[in-house]
């Protein structure tokens, strides 16, 4: 990678002086996508701003009776093994616990995941799935506004993601093809039914525009919660993105089949 | 350019590093300590796995300014004098390797997964945790062997201290 300094700011004010103050920064958190991205070359930020040792980050999981509440810096190994989340919602800690493999799950965290919005990325569809609530240094952002494109979020320049509040629903499932070598998501769905009744399908890793909910497939599940609903139901592969891992037409037909194995794996994860 | 200072395998190793040195090349380049390998470009492969502050990372994708002040262990760390770790051990006997090359991060990555499970482990968990690790040249089945054997002595040394304990 090229020539970068490396910051480790101990507040979230400093954090953002920091990132005002500098021409081209990155915020460091887990470092599992950014320094990848580095070591290729793709960006080249001149300062590097280590957040995991602001408090307001810390590594936390808290959860009421409504509310799954997350701090940044949690590393998803954290969130796979949390007794208190699989209790409530086995799914997110599933989904966790399926993010690459062990030694990634030792150093990513949720609030690098959440932030950057990677297409194949697993945590967005949870959050956008649990209807959850991203806040910053600055303000809560609520899922549906959240999400804006390929890599792209509501977060302003230096603006930074500092804990992710789900909401516990009824039940959710999440399922995942992987690509059998990269491992990476070709087609995943997070199906919930909330507490009111409400139907939330989540898809990642498939769509040309990143994370989105399928309202067709919540229309059908609403009428019943079962994979027959989905009978029949595709999606246009012109909302799909085509490239060497796979063609659009087969992740329209990955995303329906994995939407069916979700509804049929409710309560946990389907992860191939 | 940071002065940085990590414990490695118990010592204390201190140099001044460019802030985008790998914790890899850290390891390598500046310590000396070849036996963690670089195998791809993509955090894949994971021949580069080391523990950090007790778990299995791979090294290739931290940066050593970021790992400052930490603890970590390398496959050099392993063997107590001549005598090989019960993990090192079960790879020889189970002809766990051929190049050779894959194999410290195997090491690593297992002696982690039998903390983890405190040796409570079957072909499907040693097979699903070792995602993380590639091997071009054995198809696995050894490696899986010798670490489904270290994991039984792992289980079977935790049975016998009470009574060692008692005499």
């Amino acid at each position: 990678m090229y020539a970068t300094t490396y910051h480790k700011p101990k507040t979230l004010s400093e954090a953002v002086e920091l990132f005002e103050g500098s021409e081209d920064a990155s915020y460091l958190s887990g470092g599992h996508t950014l320094i990848p991205t580095l070591k290729s070359r793709l960006a080249a930020p001149q300062h590097l701003i280590d957040v995991r040792n602001i408090p307001d980050l810390a590594s936390s999981i808290e959860v009421t009776a409504d509310k799954i509440i997350i701090g940044s810096a949690t590393r998803h190994h954290i969130v796979a093994a949390s007794k208190e989340i699989q209790a409530v919602v086995p799914a997110l800690s599933g989904l966790a616990g399926s993010i690459g493999d062990v030694q990634v799950r030792h150093m990513g965290t949720i609030g690098g995941s959440t932030a950057n919005n990677d297409p194949a990325a697993d945590y967005p569809s949870a959050v956008l799935s649990l209807d959850a609530i991203v806040h910053t240094d600055r303000r809560s952002i609520p899922a549906e506004e959240y999400f804006q494109g390929l890599y792209t979020t509501a977060l302003e320049p230096g603006e930074i993601l500092v804990r992710v509040e789900f909401n516990i629903p009824e039940i959710a499932g999440y399922a995942k093809f992987r690509n059998p070598a990269s491992r990476y998501s070709m087609a995943a769905a997070f199906v919930s039914k909330h507490r009111d009744g409400h139907i939330r399908v989540a898809i990642t890793g498939a769509g040309n525009e990143g994370v989105f909910r399928w309202t067709e497939a919540e229309e059908r599940l609403t009428e019943s919660l079962t994979a027959e609903a989905l009978e029949g139901l595709t999606i246009d592969p012109s909302r799909m993105m085509g490239d060497m891992h796979a063609p659009a037409d087969y992740r329209a037909h990955l995303v329906a089949v994995m939407t069916r194995r979700a509804v049929q794996n409710l309560g946990g994860t389907h992860i191939l | 350019m940071s002065r940085v200072t990590i414990t490695i395998n118990g010592k204390a190793e201190t140099r001044d590093v460019e802030d985008r040195t790998l914790l890899v090349q850290f390891i390598r380049e500046h310590v000396g300590l070849t036996g963690t390998h670089v195998g791809c470009d993509t955090t894949q492969c994971g021949a580069c796995t080391v523990h950090l502050d007790g778990r299995a990372v791979k090294s290739c994708t931290v940066l050593a300014v970021a790992a400052d002040g930490s603890q970590v262990m390398t496959i050099e760390g392993l063997a107590d004098g001549a005598t090989l770790h019960p993990m090192q051990q079960a790879f020889h006997e189970h002809h766990g390797l051929q190049c050779g090359y894959c194999t410290p991060g195997m090491i690593m990555a297992s002696v982690d997964m039998v903390r983890r499970h405190d040796g409570e482990l079957d072909e499907h968990t040693v097979r699903h945790e070792l995602e993380g690790n590639i091997c071009r040249c054995t198809g696995y089945h050894n490696i899986v062997k010798a670490v489904l054997d270290a994991a039984g002595k792992h289980r079977a040394a935790k049975n016998v201290a009470p009574v060692e304990a008692a005499e």
